[in-house]
């Protein structure tokens, strides 16, 4: 069930938690036997702290939620001295998501984490959808992305992955400017912008109006989307949006991501990333693939 | 520990817009303090993605049983009242920190407005347990909302307030005139906001000491998502994991 990814990341198998659905792992140890994934990408964190967006934060809708959480974080060096030691000897691969509001942010977050033994990757996040300055705004257009990964990958020395927005009119194009500026592989799909309105009292849901979708109901058009990036980049696809069971994950899969990430669905079953690796495995055996990397881009279209 | 468990409904019983359902595990139940919640699956409600934070109503640890008090409040908590008996449910717990317990010889006031009586029963039953006979102070709009009175009577002295005055005194738990004759070391409420900031604002006065139970909306209810903060002297914490039951003083209320 192995995925290597690339310069030192390699995956036990392809399930991995996405950032701020698995807290830092810690949340769901009574649940998931950590050693039964491929990694976790734990909490956004910015190179200073942040107290996030006002309650609400948070809207159920039609088979998923929109959030504004705004990558609320005690920073990088919280994160060193207090989380890391706690983390650090997880049996699995342990992520850290990086995001900031400006370059330099990115730059001295990526330095500091790169210090770091047993964080083998950073998933850089060019794309939440929830911070005014800076996060979306450098994932957006291709210069803005050239500019922060090849700004970052002079500092940082181990797998770095890229977090890609939807909110963007030609992904691929995208995932292409992160690939020439040497990213290492990239993530997708961030959540995608909405908002939600409370009709009987004319209000809008959530304190900043506007948040990320995600869940169930964005799986069609992650799924699109992985297509589109599969076919256009070299560099591996991890795939995310609205996965809830083994049969999404193989999806995902065979769109053309090389791994994949859980993301809400933690949520609903905190047990259902580890129930999702087995059932990776269930489905490789009824269809005789000896190496789930078998089933990367293995859509038949014609 | 936390577990994920089917629970099968044994036993409903109907107080019109809210419904009280024990719930019975195959397996041992694990520790659970009184003011920790629940995180309900919602089965077959199309509309119903995430999970429904209920408090703990009641446990028997002899027969693996939890009762919560479900309020009708939304298309979740409707669906979950449906439920038939025999049914499973699945349920995440238990989850949050809990009431603090208060020493043998505190003097103890539970306030509850509406559905937060519920979390009340259990704690009021385990103060009885340790020798601390409470106070109960339960506030509703009508006397339809103050559900299971006379069991709640057998904790405690037991007070009543009413917004149409249909039982007990007329207007909010704030204006009972027991806070005129008596005074307490420790007090808990548990009801809805503006009603819990008025007992806040009122023992701040007095400066006694006081927690209250939130219930501010939740996705994960384990301290992952970071949906459900309040704002605090430390900054945003998660409800769901500090809290849900706070320290008055820690709010900036």
């Amino acid at each position: 069930m192995t995925i290597d990814l690339g310069r030192g990341l390699v995956l036990r198998n392809p399930v991995m938690t996405a950032s701020g659905t698995f807290g830092y792992g810690e949340e769901y140890t009574d649940f998931v036997d950590l050693s039964q994934l491929g990694g976790i990408i734990v909490k956004g964190t910015t190179l200073h702290p942040r107290e996030g967006n006002p309650y609400p934060r948070m809207a159920e809708t039609p088979s998923g939620m929109l959030n504004c959480v705004g990558l609320q974080n005690k920073g990088v060096q919280y994160f060193i001295d207090t989380i890391y030691p706690r983390i650090k000897d997880f049996d699995t691969n342990v992520l850290l998501n990086l995001s900031g509001s400006c370059l330099d942010d990115y730059v001295k977050g990526a330095e500091m984490v790169d210090a770091l033994d047993k964080i083998p990757a950073i998933e850089l996040n060019v794309s939440c959808p929830n911070v005014k300055q800076g996060g979306m705004a450098f994932g957006v257009t291709t210069t803005g992305i050239s500019q922060v990964v090849s700004e970052v990958r002079k500092v940082y020395h181990k797998h770095l992955m890229v977090k890609l927005s939807p909110n963007v009119t030609n992904i691929a194009e995208i995932a292409l400017a992160a690939e020439a500026a040497s990213a290492d592989s990239v993530s997708l799909i961030n959540t995608l912008m909405g908002m939600a309105i409370d009709a009987e009292r004319r209000k809008p849901k959530l304190s900043v109006i506007t948040g990320g979708l995600s869940g169930a109901c964005v799986k069609p058009v992650a799924l699109r989307m992985v297509w589109q990036v599969a076919k256009a980049v070299k560099i591996p696809v991890v795939g995310l949006g609205g996965i809830s069971n083994a049969t999404d994950a193989v999806e995902f899969m065979l769109a053309g991501a090389s791994a994949i990430e859980i993301g809400t669905a933690n949520f609903i079953d905190p047990a259902v990333s580890v129930k999702v690796a087995e059932g990776m495995k269930d489905y490789c055996k009824r269809h005789g693939v000896e190496k789930v990397s078998e089933l990367v881009g293995a859509l038949i279209t014609a | 520990m936390k577990q994920i468990t089917d629970f099968k409904l044994i036993q409903k019983q109907d107080f019109g817009r809210s419904v009280l359902l024990r719930l019975r595990s195959e397996q041992p139940l694990p520790d659970m303090v009184p003011g920790q919640f629940v995180q309900v699956r919602v089965d077959g409600s199309p509309s119903t993605y995430l999970r429904r934070p209920i408090s703990i109503h009641d446990v028997d640890f002899q027969r693996n049983e939890v009762s919560l008090l479900v309020q009708q409040v939304g298309e979740g908590t409707r669906h979950l009242a449906q439920a038939g008996e025999g049914d499973l449910i699945n349920m995440v717990l238990p989850l949050g920190n809990g009431f603090s317990m208060p020493e043998k010889t505190d003097k103890v006031l539970l306030v509850g407005g509406g559905i937060g009586i519920a979390p009340l029963y259990y704690f009021a039953k385990v103060l009885l347990g340790k020798g601390i006979r409470p106070t109960l102070l339960l506030g509703g709009k009508s006397q339809t909302d103050l559900i299971r009175l006379e069991d709640y009577q057998q904790f405690g002295e037991t007070f009543v307030t009413t917004e149409d005055g249909s039982l007990g005194e007329k207007g909010f738990v704030t204006m009972h005139s027991i806070w005129q004759k008596h005074s307490f070391d420790k007090i808990y409420v548990c009801g809805p906001k503006p009603m819990m900031r008025a007992v806040a604002k009122l023992v701040a006065e007095k400066d006694v000491w006081c927690e209250v139970s939130l219930e501010n909306l939740m996705a994960c209810g384990l301290g992952a998502c970071l949906c459900c903060v309040e704002d605090t002297v430390d900054g945003n914490v998660c409800v769901c994991k500090e809290g849900p039951v706070f320290n008055t003083r820690r709010l900036k209320w």
